[in-house]
């Protein structure tokens, strides 16, 4: 614990997201008001005021409200993406890892060819087919992320595997399967911790885009995204409407960086310079 | 992340965009001297087609309609039936014999004379069997054309069609040139005061000035004109600041009107349109085939809210499919009031004392998101749920809600003048079935006595008001914002278009 406080971007990274997920959490059982309340009367009311401490939307709605479910929307919706693409990636990053030989060849085409396209566009396309929505979201940036693990693990998974200990494994007999659960997980968790940290700042940021071009959770769930999006003409009169849903991704994004950045040196030092 | 573009490679092109600038920047001074004759109008949303004799989308007629293609009447600024390509007419007593004289000395932009029997040829082609026109029904009446000499056409009527000489004004009846005819979707030919220039797809339409131009009682100002189509608000507020457009008369966001205001520059001119926002449903599908759910949904609706929260107050509430602007309006908004318990008592009436879900097909425009967030809060509070599936308008909508009638609920602007017809008309996407209203109808075209249709007219919304096919919210106002010195454009829309042919610079 004391190697936390003798990190100053660990320790704002994991204060920063441990805020935003209490936030997310806390939206579940309480809000200042209902954030699909409507109140004409009370529009476009300036924070601070009678509309509330973030003031209120164009259709009188709390835009505190708003952000902290969109909080929990955003958080949910990437932790389960990312979930998905590191489970998926590091799995097969580690049978290609045991494998080697064409499997490896041809996954990491596959890889290839999934990064050239961006999770926006895969969103589209799956929305058109499905429709758009939290699932259709979910699906496009877990499948986004899977490659990302896959190498990951991948390279990490070989350099273990050249390992003597690995070799005097392999010399005892044991399996494969054996020693990628008991000598190669064990070894590389430690990055693909690292590495799912910074991949849900990535997350949270590609929802936030999906949603601002309405391929993000319908309404009246509110969204970062779409509170951006729908701000846009109203930015003359209710400048607030941009900037607190603004400030909630960008704070989202940077504490989580910097927790990943910070977990990286406290778990790697080695990779301290990279 | 990638980077898009490198300075490297940026610079050279950079260096000769700035010097072109420059050098454009030095002369811009000069060229102002002279009066201004050219005139670039913005639009929303760019029209798929340059032909409104065979699409039914109005940015058709707006950019054609009396710019480039003319018809034998016309309807004026204030809505009103005016001779145009047909100097006069001649009505039977039987209300069944129209017999037109045609302007002699009309040219169409190829030097192909108009005659009477180009004006059979598009009304054949208007009405014939494979006739693809949005509006062919207007046509349906009509039963022999003869043609006895060049300037006098002679049309038989199966019945009395009181409102053919409104309908030879619209965009639909306009005159085609035979040998053009099929390729004016891309290269309009007509014998309006603009030629058609040049399409830039996703861009602009360039228009110039007909010099033969055969009415000679209009001086026509502008050499030339553009229409310029810049679909997002805020990019159209940046183009008429710039200076880039100078006039968007039909401005995208009613909430960025109130920046104008002061503005020595622009002028803001709110007038009336024909644009009735209406809630459709689909009448023939569960539970909106019933009345009372109707009615229920309807007493849901907070007007008001809807018109403040959708359009920042700019627009009337409606109680029918009728705008205050249209001939024999009554106001119906008082009969299916905002009243939260009423409704949910007539829901529990009908069989739906838990409300039930539905869901509705919402148009990408703000104006339809904006009144589906406000109508789904509204629902809710008499315990219905309603989901927003965002459909993309024209071609999903279309085919999915328009063609198919393959929807819950929907929600757009009906922007075709005098259109309350369209539940009449079978097939048609609110699926209602009504033999009392399309008797009331067929009465209107049957009278030749003003007074007696408008009566005729105030029974049918009275009719839509009771049975609810659509929920009835608002009419759209214009918001036009153009540069001062911009004169002459229409300040109200009775017909969807822009006229330019009285629009000039002010020195």
């Amino acid at each position: 614990m004391a190697g936390v406080f003798r990190r100053p971007v660990l320790l704002i990274g994991l204060v920063v997201s441990l805020t935003l997920i209490a936030v997310a959490l806390l939206s579940l059982v309480w809000t200042p008001s209902l954030p699909s309340k409507m109140n004409i009367v009370q529009r476009l009311k300036p924070p601070l005021g009678p509309g509330g401490l973030f003031g209120t939307d164009q259709f009188g709605r709390d835009v505190a409200s708003m952000l902290m479910v969109g909080a929990w929307n955003s958080l949910s919706t990437s932790f389960l993406a990312v979930a998905i693409g590191a489970s998926l990636g590091s799995a097969v990053g580690v049978i290609v890892a045991m494998r080697r030989g064409w499997l490896e060849l041809i996954v990491m085409r596959g890889c290839d060819i999934i990064f050239a396209v961006p999770p926006i566009l895969s969103a589209m396309m799956l929305g058109a087919f499905i429709g758009s929505g939290r699932f259709t979201a979910i699906i496009a940036i877990a499948v986004f992320m899977v490659p990302v693990f896959a190498r990951l693990t991948l390279a990490a998974a070989r350099q273990i595997w050249a390992r003597d200990y690995v070799t005097a494994a392999i010399g005892i007999g044991r399996s494969k399967t054996t020693i990628t659960l008991v000598h190669i997980l064990p070894n590389i968790s430690n990055q693909i911790i690292v590495q799912v940290t910074i991949q849900l700042g990535l997350a949270i940021l590609t929802e936030a885009g999906l949603s601002f071009l309405g391929l993000g959770m319908p309404p009246p769930n509110p969204t970062w995204g779409r509170m951006l999006a729908d701000s846009q003409t109203f930015f003359a009169q209710a400048p607030w409407l941009a900037i607190m849903p603004g400030l909630a991704i960008a704070l989202a994004v940077l504490g989580l960086n910097m927790l990943g950045d910070g977990l990286r040196d406290l778990l790697d030092p080695k990779m301290k310079s990279g | 992340m990638q980077t898009i573009f490198s300075w490297s490679q940026v610079s050279r092109r950079g260096v000769m965009a700035l010097a072109l600038g420059a050098g454009v920047a030095f002369a811009a001074p000069y060229a102002q001297a002279a009066p201004k004759t050219a005139a670039t109008i913005g639009m929303t949303v760019e029209p798929g087609g340059l032909d409104p004799t065979i699409g039914a989308q109005v940015m058709i007629g707006q950019v054609t309609w009396q710019n480039i293609f003319e018809g034998l009447t016309t309807i004026d600024k204030a809505g009103k039936v005016q001779p145009q390509l047909a100097e006069s007419w001649d009505v039977s007593p039987d209300g069944k014999t129209y017999t037109f004289k045609l302007r002699q000395g009309v040219k169409f932009h190829n030097g192909v004379a108009f005659d009477s029997s180009v004006a059979k040829f598009t009304l054949d082609r208007a009405r014939g069997a494979d006739s693809v026109n949005p509006q062919k029904r207007y046509f349906t009446s009509i039963d022999t054309i003869e043609t006895p000499d060049a300037s006098t056409l002679v049309l038989k009527l199966k019945q009395p069609t009181g409102s053919l000489l409104y309908w030879f004004g619209w965009p639909a009846a306009v005159m085609v040139e035979p040998s053009t005819a099929a390729d004016n979707k891309t290269n309009p030919v007509g014998t309006g005061p603009f030629v058609f220039g040049s399409w830039a797809k996703g861009t602009k339409v360039d228009l110039k000035k007909n010099a033969d131009y055969w009415n000679k009682q209009v001086s026509v100002k502008l050499e030339t004109a553009s229409f310029r189509f810049i679909n997002d608000p805020q990019a159209q507020s940046a183009a008429l600041t710039a200076g880039d457009v100078d006039a968007f008369p039909e401005f995208g966001a009613p909430e960025l009107v109130s920046s104008f205001e002061g503005n020595a520059k622009l002028a803001t001119v709110i007038g009336n349109t024909e644009l009735k926002v209406v809630a459709g449903m689909n009448n023939s599908r569960k539970p909106f085939s019933d009345k009372k759910v109707r009615q229920a949904l309807m007493m849901a609706v907070d007007r008001a809210m809807v018109v403040e929260g959708a359009w920042s107050g700019l627009g009337t509430p409606i109680g029918s499919h009728y705008t205050p602007n249209d001939r024999g309006y009554k106001d119906l908004t008082g009969v299916y009031p905002y009243d939260t318990e009423k409704a949910k008592a007539l829901l529990a009436e009908a069989g739906y004392p838990n409300g039930f879900t539905f869901t509705i097909k919402a148009p990408q425009m703000a104006y339809a998101q904006r009144t589906s967030q406000i109508l789904q809060a509204l629902f809710a509070e008499i315990g219905v749920t309603m989901n927003i599936e965002t459909t993309e308008f024209p071609a999903k909508w279309v085919a999915d809600v328009l063609k198919a009638a393959d929807y819950d609920m929907t929600i757009v602007a009906h922007a075709e003048p005098m259109d309350i017809d369209i539940y009449a008309r079978d097939p048609y996407y609110f699926n209602y079935k009504n033999p009392e209203f399309n008797s009331v109808l067929a009465k209107v075209e049957a009278s030749t006595d003003a007074t007696e249709q408008d009566k005729l007219y105030g029974e049918a919304q009275t009719i839509l008001a009771n049975d609810v096919p659509a929920l009835f919210l608002f009419v759209m106002p214009k918001l036009g914002i153009w540069d001062k010195k911009l004169k002459g454009l229409w300040e109200n829309e009775p017909i969807p278009s822009n006229v330019l042919t009285e629009v000039f610079w002010e020195e």
